[in-house]
């Protein structure tokens, strides 16, 4: 078989990649391992209308579960901390959902999907790939002129092209959720839980859907003290008043790429969303960067084609666009990172005392200068400030 | 040489990702480590979210 493109990976950067080159009327191949896009799940499902907005997309309403209009933070005792406002308005998607929507545009458009079809390994014979995939009519050879890696953290396109994707512990989280029904909580908010105790150097949420709540938390291990399993039975039983009568109906876990990184393309071959990490540093949410990437790619997946000229360098023009639109943010959210490592409990409760939603927002938004001048009158933060997020 | 305890493995993948010498592979819904490359280095022992790695 032989393709222009072929997509590894049917979920959400894969889909809008898919559509987005079929569109354009290129022969596109999308395989996805899995017998059933979509579960299990490895994500929250939260996502904001902004981000959507930004993108250009309108939700099909079948993919919305839940209608978010804030955040509640919460600090190791117990202090709130609501942040509210047009820029936090979002949605809880049910993700199974969500993608065989995405996955059925992208065949409006013209890809072609196979599902329950393994891509087992690639190789570069003159100027193209050859990729063997293994699927219920056994092994095939599809012959493409690019390939698109939207295989996830554990993207094998990437490592098959040469590129350094490998996770650093350091810098991905161990995630754990179950779905869980009767949650008791204020569903127009998605929560989240900050503590050494709780979840080391992460965080839990309840993100609440329709009729169900996502409750999870990721961990790095270098702070942990148990898995992260433990951490969530733990944080269950901590809050009866919230979990008294809940059961699981899910459980989920995953690893959260929460570094920038820098290799996207070879000869040949990008890489978008997750695959190549390209996941929000401080809230860990990936669907908005993952879609944004594949668009990106596109862009210059099809110049290059139409060029006839795949080669890295090329394809580098897609590292640049990313570059430029989240590089600095990107930077500056790995240093904000890095600072609220630092944060002890009682440091957690000084910044709740002295933040407001809007300045937590703001921080989201990698604007770290002001935190200064709103927590001079906590020396204890004051120097881990200086030291962290200062040039 | 790591195995994995089929009884609590979610087939998240997380230790697909983080595996410095391509060892693992998520083969739908089951982790497979490859005996042959495997150096025992324990960082998906360290990363599994439920502890279904065992060193």
């Amino acid at each position: 078989m032989k393709v222009d493109c072929l997509i590894v990976g049917a979920g959400p950067a894969g889909s809008i990649a898919a559509k987005e080159m079929a569109s354009r009327g290129y022969d596109v191949l999308v395989v996805e391992k899995k017998q059933e896009i979509g579960p299990p799940k490895r994500c929250a499902e939260g996502i904001t209308k902004h981000g959507l907005e930004n993108l250009g997309i309108e939700l099909h309403p079948l993919c919305i579960s839940g209608r978010i209009k804030g955040a509640a933070l919460y600090s190791p005792s117990g202090k709130k901390v609501t942040m509210e406002g047009e820029q936090m308005e979002g949605y809880v998607v049910e993700r199974k959902i969500f993608e065989k929507w995405l996955a059925s545009e992208a065949i409006k458009a013209g890809a072609k999907y196979m599902v329950k079809t393994q891509a087992m390994g690639m190789e570069r014979i003159n100027g193209k790939w050859k990729v063997k995939i293994k699927s219920i009519d056994g092994l095939q050879e599809v012959e493409a002129k690019l390939v698109i890696g939207a295989d996830g953290v554990e993207s094998k396109v990437g490592r098959w092209a040469g590129l350094n994707t490998v996770n650093k512990i350091t810098d991905y989280h161990s995630g754990i959720q179950f779905e869980m029904a009767n949650v008791k909580i204020n569903e127009k908010y998605i929560h989240l839980f900050f503590g050494r105790d709780v979840a080391p150097l992460g965080y839990a949420w309840i993100f609440p859907k329709a009729f169900s709540a996502n409750v999870g938390l990721g961990i790095l291990e270098k702070g942990a003290k148990m898995k992260a399993y433990d951490y969530l039975i733990k944080f269950i039983e901590e809050h009866e008043d919230i979990f008294k009568n809940a059961q699981p109906i899910e459980i989920n876990g995953g690893g959260v790429p929460v570094a920038h990184f820098t290799e996207m393309v070879a000869d040949g071959v990008m890489l978008v969303g997750d695959a190549a990490q390209l996941v929000n540093p401080i809230h860990g949410g990936g669907i908005t960067r993952a879609i944004h990437s594949s668009i990106m790619a596109v862009e210059v997946a099809d110049k290059a084609l139409k060029k006839g000229d795949v080669s890295k360098e090329v394809l580098k023009e897609y590292e640049r666009m990313w570059d430029e639109e989240y590089g600095e943010k990107t930077k500056k959210l790995m240093k904000l990172r890095a600072f609220l490592e630092k944060l002890e409990d009682k440091d957690f409760e000084l910044l709740a005392d002295v933040l407001q939603g809007e300045d937590i927002y703001a921080l989201t938004q990698a604007k770290l200068s002001f935190l200064i001048k709103k927590i001079v009158t906590k020396p204890a933060l004051l120097g881990l400030a200086k030291k962290y997020l200062m040039d | 040489m790591v195995r994995v305890d089929y009884d609590k493995c979610l087939y998240c993948a997380g230790c697909v990702g983080i595996c410095p010498v391509d060892a693992i592979t998520l083969y739908e819904t089951r982790i497979v480590i490859d005996e042959g490359k495997c150096i025992s280095c324990m960082t998906c022992v360290k990363f599994c979210p439920v502890g279904a790695m065992e060193g």
